[in-house]
């Protein structure tokens, strides 16, 4: 069995194909399995020796995760942890976003500014 | 307007950057075109904002300082009177909070920002991941895949009405309309209010 695996951390929602019962954590979410566990950049989470399911990987990653068989799907979620510690920190969480022309925008490029971020909806 | 602000307080160093939590850049087209935004003017179809920020409702407004920080962290603010009426939040204080900050008269949030942020938990994490699954399987016209998971996410965070609300139109029902007062009304029925703003300039309580 294989499930299409959502990065929810990944703004452009990527999708993967994966086994999960020993999902490719390095193709599917930039993850490298390591001696010292899951790494990715200076970061590694230490995860139990021997093979690693898409749960296990959650689990590691202290990240939420809902599968749906039946619909052959599976979404990976960003953890409290990591938004929390984020937001903790005071520094507004830096995004990238288009505008109706298609151009990018970062919240970074405006340093030196004050900003009001609005967020609103149609509906 | 906040394109009114922006050109008011631009050369005293403010931006504003506008987010709409839409469906489509086409749900969003007509109140863009209509605000003939010179600010950034973005579209969130994945509601990404709402997750990094935690966000649970809108409007949201954020305000961030010259080095990146939040010092005036989620709250509710309306910067027209058009829904007044409705929603008890006028312009007046917002607008004037906001030209004393731009211009170095008053602090943006007189309180402790951290201990106002309020942070994510595994639950509303784990309704965001629901949501985000059905969203992406609605958008693939998968919409009957889609729909427990909607209806899970709302159960896991019944207080976050960018899952509630934002997810009412590709769910078939009416975000303006019933449905969502009916949603509102049981809400509000049960001790909890809709709007979470900052104290300092939120309108005084009608309950």
């Amino acid at each position: 069995m294989t499930l299409t695996l959502i990065d929810l951390e990944d703004p452009d929602r990527r999708s993967t194909v994966v086994d999960p019962a020993s999902p490719d954590v390095e193709s599917a979410l930039g993850w490298t399995r390591r001696p010292e566990g899951l790494c990715r950049h200076d970061v590694c989470v230490p995860v139990p020796d021997g093979v690693l399911d898409l749960a296990g990987v959650a689990r590691a990653l202290r990240r939420p995760l809902v599968v749906d068989e039946a619909a052959g799907v599976a979404a990976l979620g960003a953890s409290a942890l990591a938004r929390g510690e984020a937001l903790s920190s005071g520094l507004a969480p830096d995004f990238a976003l288009r505008d109706l022309a298609g151009r990018e925008w970062t919240l970074s490029q405006f340093r030196g500014r004050k900003v009001v971020l609005y967020a609103y909806a149609s509906w | 307007m906040w394109q009114a602000l922006n050109e008011e307080l631009a050369a005293d160093g403010l931006t504003v950057i506008t987010v709409a939590l839409d469906k489509t850049p086409e749900d969003a087209r007509p109140f863009i075109e209509a605000a003939a935004p010179t600010h950034p003017s973005l579209i969130d179809t994945e509601y990404l904002l709402a997750d990094l920020y935690n966000m649970v409702n809108v409007p949201t407004v954020v305000w961030i300082d010259e080095a990146g920080a939040i010092v005036r962290p989620n709250d509710v603010q309306f910067v027209a009177d058009t829904y007044s009426q409705m929603t008890g939040f006028t312009p007046d204080k917002p607008i004037a909070a906001l030209r004393a900050w731009v211009h170095g008269e008053a602090p943006a949030f007189a309180g402790d920002v951290a201990a106002h942020q309020k942070l994510p938990d595994d639950t509303v994490q784990l309704a965001r991941t629901h949501f985000g699954l059905a969203w992406w399987l609605a958008a693939r016209g998968r919409g009957q895949e889609a729909e427990p998971h909607f209806v899970a996410a709302g159960e896991l965070a019944p207080d976050d009405f960018t899952i509630r609300r934002g997810s009412m139109l590709i769910r078939g029902l009416d975000p303006a309309g019933p449905d969502f007062f009916a949603m509102v009304g049981a809400w509000v029925g049960s001790g909890h209010d809709y709007y979470l703003p900052l104290a300092d300039l939120a309108p005084p309580p009608r309950r």
